[in-house]
């Protein structure tokens, strides 16, 4: 589904990333592991549009380098950003709409249903401002949000940031579910010991450059792996 | 002061602050969107007015229609403008648009200096809008009436565009985070458009009733209306439109009010609204609707 090739990102000087290459599998979740700085982040905003990177992205047989990040959202790629992003200053309600962007008014409606039914707690609060949701509940809403334009793949970028460990179980047991039900997954994770227990393939990022990458489950008995990421001596 | 005399004067200050309101209301979107204080934003008005005349004058449009078309064109104007001027500097320091914006407004009031002289002209008004009616020894001109109306209705569809429309909505997504509302698959630069659009739009609809009520333009016509709706804007919180409609009735009130009371003051008129302006960026900088500046707008 999506095939990245040699990826490039510069801020300015800063070599960020330092061409990698990696493939998300149609129904899979594949995630990129790293230390804070890694370039994980920039990875996924280089796949979205959000910085122009250099190299190949490929999605669903398109060259997506080049794109603004509206056409590559439009073309079903949807990522939920570090730190949630909600729109603070719109309801719950607004800011599935937004979500929803290029849906049909029809189209609306059985969307809502949908992440409301996932949601239950939105539902109970769509006429109230996002801003008055706590961490995790905003965190949900951001992913029932991207989840609006129904995308064929969904990336996620920390979405445990923040969050009280029984939120982030919660998250990810959505993430497992969504992907049972078909999501194809990115997932960018600090807490690579949550993100390898529900990954299939997974990658390792240092400094800009893949270094390890394998079966989720191998790397999660990788020695390594173990020492540098997942905290034990 | 007698009662019919506050009664006039608040009905004068009514008219005039909903010409600084329809006028503050571009300045607080263009800001809520892109974070721009929009100088060229009274010569916009200006520009307007020159196109009603000559929509009048020169296609012989019946005058609803030349309000119209003026409308029409003056928003194609702003996003004219935008498109040239602003978008090539979205990720250039503020400064550096705030300079161009300035830019902008000096060059709309010498091409149209040099295009139409420094002469005044006289603004044809439509004989429905000429009446007086008195009421009780109040004397109200038939445009001073409808002003306030119009700006009402303009606001109120306004208000339902960004509650109820999807671009309506993505402006106030939009006035909160660009990026995320990129990855919404929403076209930003369209949207931007739309809000310049629709400042332009309203800028046309203030110049041609302040051009009515004061039926002689030329080309530097729009900076004083401009600034003072500027301190309209800040007053009701940049960034909210209910707010600049807001703060436009306010100045438009207290300056024909202070006047009024103080008639020796008359030659100072146009200080009331900027020195309203000193005394909210030193005690209120938010202003009355304004929220915490990097919070979402409108």
């Amino acid at each position: 589904m999506l095939k990245v090739r040699d990826l490039h990102v510069y801020y300015g000087v800063i070599h960020a990333v330092k061409g990698i290459t990696f493939d998300v599998p149609e129904g899979k979740i594949v995630t990129l592991i790293g230390a804070n700085g890694a370039g994980k982040s920039s990875t996924l905003k280089a796949v979205a549009g959000l910085v122009k990177p250099k190299g190949h992205i490929q999605f669903l047989g398109h060259e997506m380098v080049g794109r603004s990040a509206h056409k590559i959202a439009r073309r079903g790629a949807a990522l939920v950003p570090e730190g949630r992003h909600v729109f603070v200053n719109l309801t719950i309600l607004e800011n599935l709409r937004m979500g929803g962007f290029n849906k049909k008014r029809s189209e609306l409606e059985p969307l809502y249903e949908k992440a409301f039914e996932m949601f239950p707690i939105l539902k109970e609060r769509a006429n109230q401002k996002a801003g008055t949701l706590s961490g995790g509940e905003q965190q949900m809403l951001a992913l029932a949000r991207a989840l609006m334009s129904e995308p064929s793949l969904l990336m996620l970028d920390e979405p445990s940031l923040g969050l009280a460990p029984k939120i982030v179980s919660e998250v990810f047991d959505i993430v497992k579910m969504l992907n049972s039900k078909g999501m194809t997954v990115l997932l960018v994770e600090q807490n690579a010991a949550q993100a390898l227990k529900i990954a299939h393939y997974a990658y390792v990022l240092e400094n800009g450059t893949i270094t390890l990458e394998g079966n989720a489950k191998e790397l999660l008995n990788n020695e390594d792996v173990r020492k540098s990421y997942l905290g034990e001596m | 002061m007698n009662l019919t005399i506050v009664l006039q004067q608040l009905f004068n200050g009514l008219a005039l602050g909903s010409l600084y309101g329809l006028i503050a209301i571009g300045y607080t979107m263009v800001y809520g969107v892109i974070r721009l204080i929009n100088f060229a934003h009274g010569d916009i008005m200006m520009v307007g007015t020159y196109v009603a005349i000559l929509s009048g004058s020169a296609l012989f449009l019946p005058w609803w229609a030349a309000f119209i078309f003026t409308i029409l064109a003056t928003a194609l104007v702003g996003v004219l403008i935008d498109k040239v001027a602003y978008k090539p500097l979205r990720n250039a320091s503020r400064i550096s648009s705030l300079i161009t914006a300035i830019g902008v407004s000096f060059f709309l009031e010498n091409l149209f200096l040099v295009i139409f002289g420094g002469v005044p002209k006289a603004f044809p008004v439509p004989a429905v809008f000429s009446g007086v009616l008195h009421e009780g020894g109040v004397i109200l001109p038939v445009i001073s009436i409808f002003v306030p109306l119009v700006a009402l209705v303009f606001l109120a569809i306004l208000m339902y565009i960004l509650r109820n429309t999807k671009y309506g909505i993505a402006m106030r997504a939009l006035s909160l985070d660009m990026e995320t509302t990129r990855l919404m698959g929403a076209n930003v630069d369209a949207i931007i458009s739309f809000v310049f659009a629709i400042g332009s739009a309203l800028a046309a609809a203030g110049g041609i009733f302040w051009a009515l009520k004061y039926p002689s333009i030329n080309p530097l016509m729009g900076i004083m209306p401009g600034l003072k709706a500027f301190a309209a804007a800040v007053l009701g919180g940049i960034g909210s439109v209910p707010g600049a409609a807001l703060g436009g009735f306010i100045i438009g009130i207290i300056e024909v009010l202070a006047v009024a009371i103080f008639p020796p003051l008359a030659g100072y008129k146009d200080a009331f609204a900027f020195l309203l302006l000193i005394f909210v960026l030193l005690f209120k900088p938010t202003g009355i609707m304004g929220e915490d500046l990097e919070r979402g707008r409108f």
